[in-house]
């Protein structure tokens, strides 16, 4: 029997299995990217900058929930408190270029990712949930009370500006290739992170913490990694977000924000990389869609169906469930 | 003189909430031994095995390794010195392939772990000891497969392996046969054996025929505290064993058998 399996001929195709998948990742990487090039020609560049946050937002969540099996409910506070520091300084010092508020608001958030970590890392479970819910509504809380929030009303007229001092974000193509080149730099962080060695031991951990364990890993400093690069790329979407739309608004730090990067998440499919890019799509246009229609005020039953749908019967999401028939088809 | 034990336990107690689960244990394990801890169900061998692991924490005693105290270390740290586990059951990653849950456990020594910058295809030159320790335990032809796809046994043996990737001093498992087939039981045998030359070997196990097989010393519990230790034909001898083993239960469970009638029926 082990004649026939020369280890040296094993490891060879698994080598050049890796880098097949490689080649495909990379094919469908490129397309994705020339459509996503042209999208503004066909589409009304806002709406794209939209999906691009939430999506850059949901990759940020999915590094988490679907990598490291941690289930955060309080991504919300980042993607805030991003905005805000952002905002508040792109408003505040006017000689500021954009991409240093934007960098600053990124920096502040990882910042409180840290503290949130550190905080909650030792809870399992439901427990760890709750713990970051918690810390998110103190956040939150926070941003209510505090004046440079404007509180209810939200941060309003946050200049665009010039990026390096020198292009002009108030144009709306201009912006929207920023944002892209920021969302695909996030997306292939993610990527590369997934595929490396510090990823191979998350997917330990997700898949059988005590053997992680015994296996002499430590792994609450694992895990406190994968959270503060979550926080941190969460923090940039909720930057590049307040950039594009001028504001910054208390919606972003309300829990409801954290549960629709969980329903974005599951939707997509989570542990995928494209997932959570399919499921913000697909969130945000439907949200938009039912907006324009008579159904408007039934936007989040909707959701909340097919939240249900998803949890009961694709439990991969809409990727996964993509991957699994491909698998199954083409061998 | 502690520094003959590779691992020695000073008066281990775990109590949960007033129920003594070990009860003054003095365990001593000394180098190069295949040493057996046995006793009925609910003896406290697994949690001896948690404490030694820190997968519990002690609630009196000391655990000494080579002397030193390391009673205080965390579960991690303790790996690291090269005390490593196994579980009762199967502890293995199950979407990763065979090969990566091997590479899992050598990846620890390469300090590149928190390397979340870093390509996944540095992690290829590990491949070659990978197919090694596969190859020790047969399980070459399956490098590639998913490990929740492989045969019960398989998965033993891959955790085996996986856990000799960690290059352990002393490895503690927890009984490697449970739940196999004879056959099965056979090739385990044999790998343990193999994989306990030049190290120290701590097992739980329930079948008495392994025992008699692999085993230089038996350490008997009993209620969570130590009833006898000796070799095999001292500790098969002992009628206070043959009483634990008929007393616990008479239902003709596993347990229900004196250790040398049920080494006989196993041969």
């Amino acid at each position: 029997m082990s004649q026939s399996f020369n280890p040296a001929d094993v490891r060879k195709a698994i080598i050049d299995q890796q880098k097949a998948q490689d080649r495909r990742k990379m094919l469908l990487n490129g397309v994705l990217l020339l459509l996503l090039l042209a999208a503004p020609f066909a589409m009304y560049p806002v709406f794209l900058m939209k999906i691009l946050c939430f999506a850059l937002f949901a990759v940020a969540f999915n590094l988490l929930f679907g990598f490291t099996g941690l289930l955060s409910f309080g991504h919300a506070a980042f993607l805030a408190t991003g905005g805000y520091t952002t905002g508040y300084l792109l408003s505040n010092y006017s000689g500021l270029t954009t991409e240093v508020g934007i960098i600053a608001g990124t920096l502040v958030a990882t910042a409180l990712g840290l503290a949130f970590a550190l905080l909650s890392i030792r809870r399992q479970g439901i427990y760890f949930a709750m713990v970051t819910l918690a810390l998110a509504q103190l956040v939150y809380f926070f941003f209510v009370q505090s004046e440079f929030t404007g509180g209810e009303d939200g941060m309003h007229g946050i200049p665009r500006g010039h990026l390096f001092g020198l292009i002009d974000l108030s144009k709306n193509l201009n912006m929207y290739y920023f944002v892209l080149a920021v969302f695909i730099g996030c997306y292939l962080l993610v990527q590369r992170i997934v595929s490396s060695p510090y990823g191979q031991v998350l997917k330990a951990i997700k898949q059988n913490e005590p053997r992680a364990v015994s296996l002499g890993y430590n792994v609450d400093r694992y895990k406190v990694l994968a959270f503060v690069i979550s926080a941190a790329l969460a923090g940039l979407a909720g930057s590049m977000k307040s950039v594009v739309f001028q504001l910054a608004s208390l919606n972003d730090a309300h829990w409801h924000m954290s549960g629709e990067v969980i329903l974005m998440t599951l939707v997509g499919g989570m542990g995928t990389l494209l997932g959570p890019v399919v499921g913000a799509t697909f969130v945000v246009n439907i949200e938009y869609q039912l907006s324009q229609g008579p159904l408007r005020d039934w936007v989040n039953p909707i959701l909340g169906g097919i939240f249900v749908l998803t949890v009961l019967a694709f439990r991969s999401g809409i990727v996964g469930e993509i991957q699994k028939f491909l698998r199954k088809n083409l061998g | 003189m502690s520094e003959q034990y590779v691992l020695e336990t000073r008066n281990l107690v775990k109590e949960f909430k007033g129920f003594v689960a070990v009860d003054n244990v003095n365990l001593q394990v000394r180098q190069g031994d295949i040493h057996a801890l046995i006793g009925p169900n609910g003896a406290g061998k697994t949690t001896v095995f948690n404490l030694l692991t820190k997968f519990l924490s002690p609630t009196r005693g000391q655990i000494l390794y080579h002397g030193e105290d390391i009673t205080s270390l965390k579960s991690a740290a303790i790996a690291r010195k090269g005390i490593v586990r196994s579980f009762q059951i199967s502890a293995v990653f199950p979407h990763m392939t065979a090969l990566e849950n091997i590479r899992i456990a050598l990846q620890t020594a390469e300090g590149t772990s928190f390397s979340f910058w870093k390509s996944g295809a540095s992690l290829n030159r590990l491949n070659q000891r990978c197919m090694e320790l596969l190859d020790s335990v047969g399980l070459i032809e399956f490098a590639n497969t998913t490990t929740v796809e492989l045969a019960y046994g398989r998965k033993r043996a891959l955790e085996l392996a996986t856990t000799l990737a960690m290059e352990p001093k002393l490895l503690l498992l927890d009984e490697p046969t449970q739940g196999m087939g004879s056959e099965d039981v056979e090739r385990v045998v044999e790998l343990v054996r193999k994989a306990a030359a030049g190290r120290t070997v701590l097992m739980v196990e329930h079948n008495l025929s392994v025992v008699s097989k692999l085993c230089d010393r038996i350490t008997v519990l009993a209620q969570g505290a130590v009833l006898t230790e000796g070799d095999y034909q001292a500790v098969s001898a002992d009628p206070r064993v043959r009483e634990v083993y008929m007393g616990s239960d008479g239902s003709g469970e596993r347990g229900g058998k004196s250790p040398a009638e049920q080494a006989e029926a196993a041969q």
